[in-house]
C-alpha cells in the first residue's frame, strides 16, 4: 500500500514535470505550468519521505531547512543581470547532489562487505564521472561568468595533449572500476580525476562560448541524475534526468548551430586565442565615422523603422532599462521599434531576452534572426547596442574569417546603422568588423547607457 | 538495473526533445532554469542516503546532497517564476498598473 502510495507521487510528479516544461513553449501560460511543476515536486518529495528505508529524520530535517535558506536567496535576491553564473552554480549543486549519492551508495556497499555487481557499478561510474565533470566544468563557468576567474581563454602550448591524456586516465579508471568493483583506489581515484578534467576542460573557453559550455554541461548533470536513478533503481530520478538531459543537448545543438562551429572546436579550439585572429582582414587603411549623440537623435527621431540589435556589451553597461526607454519615445514619435536577437548574444541561452524583460519590454516585441532578417531591408536605422561579431558581414562573405558561415544579423542591409560601442576593440573574436567601416555606418563612441540616456534627452528636444 | 528502466529512460528522453525543441528562443533562458529545479529530484535519492542511517559517511554524504538539491528547487522555482513574471506580452503591458 505504502509503496503504491510513493508510485502514484511519482507519476503524478513525471506527469506535471513534463506538463510544466510544455507550458514553456507558450509565455502566457509557462508560469501556471510551472508552478504545478513545484507542486509535482512537493508530491514527490512527499512520497520519498514515506520510504520503509527512511529511519532517521534528523540529518533530513537538518539539510532541508538549510537547503531553504541557501535556495531562497538564490531564488528571490540574485539579480537578473547575474543570471549565467547563478545557471551554472545551480548546475554544480545537482552535480553535487548526484555525486554525493553516488559515493555514498558505494560506501555503504564496500562497508558491509558487499561487491557491487558490474552492471550496478556501469550505472554508479556513469553518474560519479559525468557528475564530478560537471561540477568541476560549473564552478570555473561561474567562476568565469562572475569575472572572479578571467573570462579570455587560458591556454597553454600541448593543453589538448594534457587533457586528453587526464580524460583517457578517466576512462581507464571507470572501465578499471567495473571490471573491478572492489577497488576502491580505482573508483575514487576516478573522482579525482574527472573533477581535475572538468576544471581543465572549461578553463580555456572563453564569454562568449559560454551558451554552448553551460548548456552541454547542462546535459551532463542531467544525464548524471539520470544514471542516479539507474544506479538506485529510481524511475523519476529516470524521467527526470533525461528530461533535463534532452534541454541541455537541444540547447547546446541550438547554440553551435548558431555560431557554425561544432561541440569539438567549441570545446578544443580555444576560440579568441592568437591563432584565431589569422586570416582576418586587416584595418589598416579604413576609417570609422563617428556621430555625435545630437545628430544621432535626430536620425532616430525621424526614423519609421529601428531594429535594435542588443549585446553583451547591454548587458555590462545594465542599459536595458534605457533601452526600453528610448523605444516608447521613439514609438511615441509614431516610428516602430522592434529588437533582434541573435542565438549567441550574452552569456547564456536567452540572455538578451530575460534582461529586455526585466526592462519591461513587452515579448512580441523580440525577435529571433529567422524572424526579423527579411525585415532589415525596411529599416531605417539599425541600432546596435555592444554587439559586434553577431553583426559582423565578414561571416558571409570573407572565406578567411574565422566565424565565416556563422549566421548574422543582417544589420549591413538597414539604411543606416548607428553602433553603440565604448571603443574600437575588436568583438570576442578577436576580428576587425567591416559593419563599422562601411559607409553607412556611423559609431557613437562611450558607455552604453550614457549615450542611450543622452539620446533620450536629445530626442524629447527635436 | 533491469530493462524496464531502460525503457523509461528511452521514452522520457524522447518526450522530453519532442516537448523541449518546441520552447521558442524567448524561453531558452527560463527553460535552463526550470530544468535546474526539476533537476533538483535528486533529493528523492539523497533523502534516501541521509536518512537510511545504514552507514555514518553515507549519512553525512546524503546530508550534503540533501543541502544541494534542497537550494536548487527552492532557488530554481521561485527564480523561474520571478522570470516568468517579467514576461508581458504588449496587451498586457498597456493594460497592467504601470
Amino acid at each position: 500500500m505504502r509503496d503504491t502510495l510513493i508510485q502514484a507521487s511519482y507519476l503524478l510528479a513525471s506527469v506535471l514535470f513534463i506538463l510544466g516544461l510544455r507550458s514553456l513553449t507558450r509565455p502566457d501560460r509557462a508560469r501556471r505550468g510551472m508552478q504545478q511543476a513545484a507542486v509535482g515536486m512537493l508530491f514527490a518529495i512527499v512520497g520519498t519521505l514515506l520510504n520503509h528505508t527512511i529511519v532517521d529524520y534528523r540529518w533530513i530535517a537538518g539539510g532541508l531547512v538549510l537547503g531553504v535558506i541557501i535556495g531562497y536567496p538564490m531564488g528571490q535576491w540574485v539579480p537578473m543581470t547575474a543570471m549565467p553564473q547563478r545557471i551554472a552554480l545551480s548546475l554544480t549543486f545537482s552535480a553535487l547532489a548526484a555525486t554525493l549519492v553516488g559515493i555514498a551508495e558505494y560506501h555503504t556497499e564496500i562497508a558491509a562487505g558487499v561487491v557491487p555487481e558490474h552492471t550496478r557499478m556501469l550505472a554508479l561510474g556513469f553518474e560519479i564521472m559525468l557528475g564530478s565533470i560537471t561540477v568541476g566544468g560549473t564552478i570555473i563557468a561561474a567562476g568565469k561568468l562572475q569575472e572572479w576567474l578571467t573570462s579570455k581563454p587560458v591556454t597553454y602550448p600541448g593543453q589538448n595533449v594534457v587533457n586528453g591524456a587526464i580524460f583517457l586516465g578517466v576512462i581507464g579508471l571507470f572501465v578499471y572500476s567495473i571490471v573491478n568493483p572492489s577497488a576502491q583506489w580505482a573508483f575514487y581515484s576516478m573522482i579525482g580525476a574527472s573533477l581535475i578534467f572538468g576544471i581543465l576542460l572549461v578553463m580555456p573557453i572563453g564569454g562568449a562560448d559560454m551558451p554552448v559550455v553551460v548548456a552541454l554541461l547542462n546535459s551532463y548533470s542531467g544525464l548524471a541524475s539520470c544514471a542516479t536513478g539507474f544506479a538506485i533503481g529510481n524511475v523519476i530520478l529516470i524521467i527526470s534526468g533525461s528530461l533535463d538531459g534532452a534541454s541541455g543537448f537541444i540547447l547546446s545543438i541550438l547554440m553551435s548551430k548558431a555560431m557554425n562551429r561544432s561541440f569539438t572546436n567549441v570545446l578544443f579550439g580555444a576560440f579568441g586565442s592568437e591563432t584565431a585572429a589569422i586570416g582576418a582582414k586587416s584595418s589598416a587603411g579604413m576609417t570609422v565615422r563617428s556621430i555625435s549623440v545630437e545628430d544621432a537623435a535626430i536620425q532616430l527621431a525621424y526614423a519609421q523603422l529601428v531594429i535594435v540589435i542588443p549585446g553583451y556589451g547591454m548587458a555590462v553597461a545594465q542599459a536595458q532599462h534605457a533601452v526600453r526607454e528610448l523605444a516608447e519615445l521613439i514609438e511615441k514619435r509614431g516610428g516602430e521599434v522592434k529588437f533582434a536577437v541573435h542565438p549567441v548574444a550574452g552569456r547564456m541561452p536567452g540572455h538578451m531576452n530575460v534582461l529586455l524583460a526585466e526592462a519591461n519590454v513587452p515579448y512580441d516585441k523580440l525577435y529571433d534572426m529567422d524572424e526579423i532578417n527579411s525585415e532589415f531591408d525596411r529599416a531605417d536605422v539599425a541600432l546596435v547596442i555592444g554587439a559586434n561579431d553577431v553583426v559582423n558581414p565578414a561571416a558571409r562573405n570573407d572565406k578567411a574569417s574565422p566565424i565565416y558561415g556563422m549566421p548574422i544579423l543582417n544589420a549591413d542591409h538597414a539604411k543606416s546603422v548607428i553602433v553603440l560601442k565604448r571603443g574600437m576593440a575588436a568583438g570576442f573574436a578577436g576580428i576587425e568588423n567591416e559593419l563599422f567601416y562601411d559607409k553607412r555606418t556611423s559609431m557613437l563612441f562611450g558607455d552604453a547607457k550614457t549615450s542611450l540616456t543622452g539620446l533620450i534627452t536629445e530626442i524629447k528636444n527635436v | 538495473m533491469n530493462l524496464l528502466e531502460l525503457y523509461v529512460f528511452v521514452l522520457a528522453a524522447f518526450v522530453g526533445y519532442m516537448v523541449i525543441s518546441r520552447v521558442p528562443p524567448l524561453l531558452h533562458t527560463p527553460l535552463m532554469a526550470a530544468t535546474n529545479a526539476i533537476s533538483g529530484i535528486s533529493l528523492v535519492g539523497s533523502l534516501i542516503a541521509a536518512g537510511s542511517a545504514r552507514d555514518q559517511v553515507a549519512t553525512i554524504l546524503g546530508f550534503i546532497a540533501v543541502i544541494a538539491a534542497t537550494s536548487n528547487i527552492v532557488g530554481g522555482f521561485l527564480i523561474t517564476d520571478r522570470m516568468l513574471r517579467m514576461f508581458k506580452s504588449g496587451s498586457d503591458t498597456k493594460a497592467g498598473p504601470r
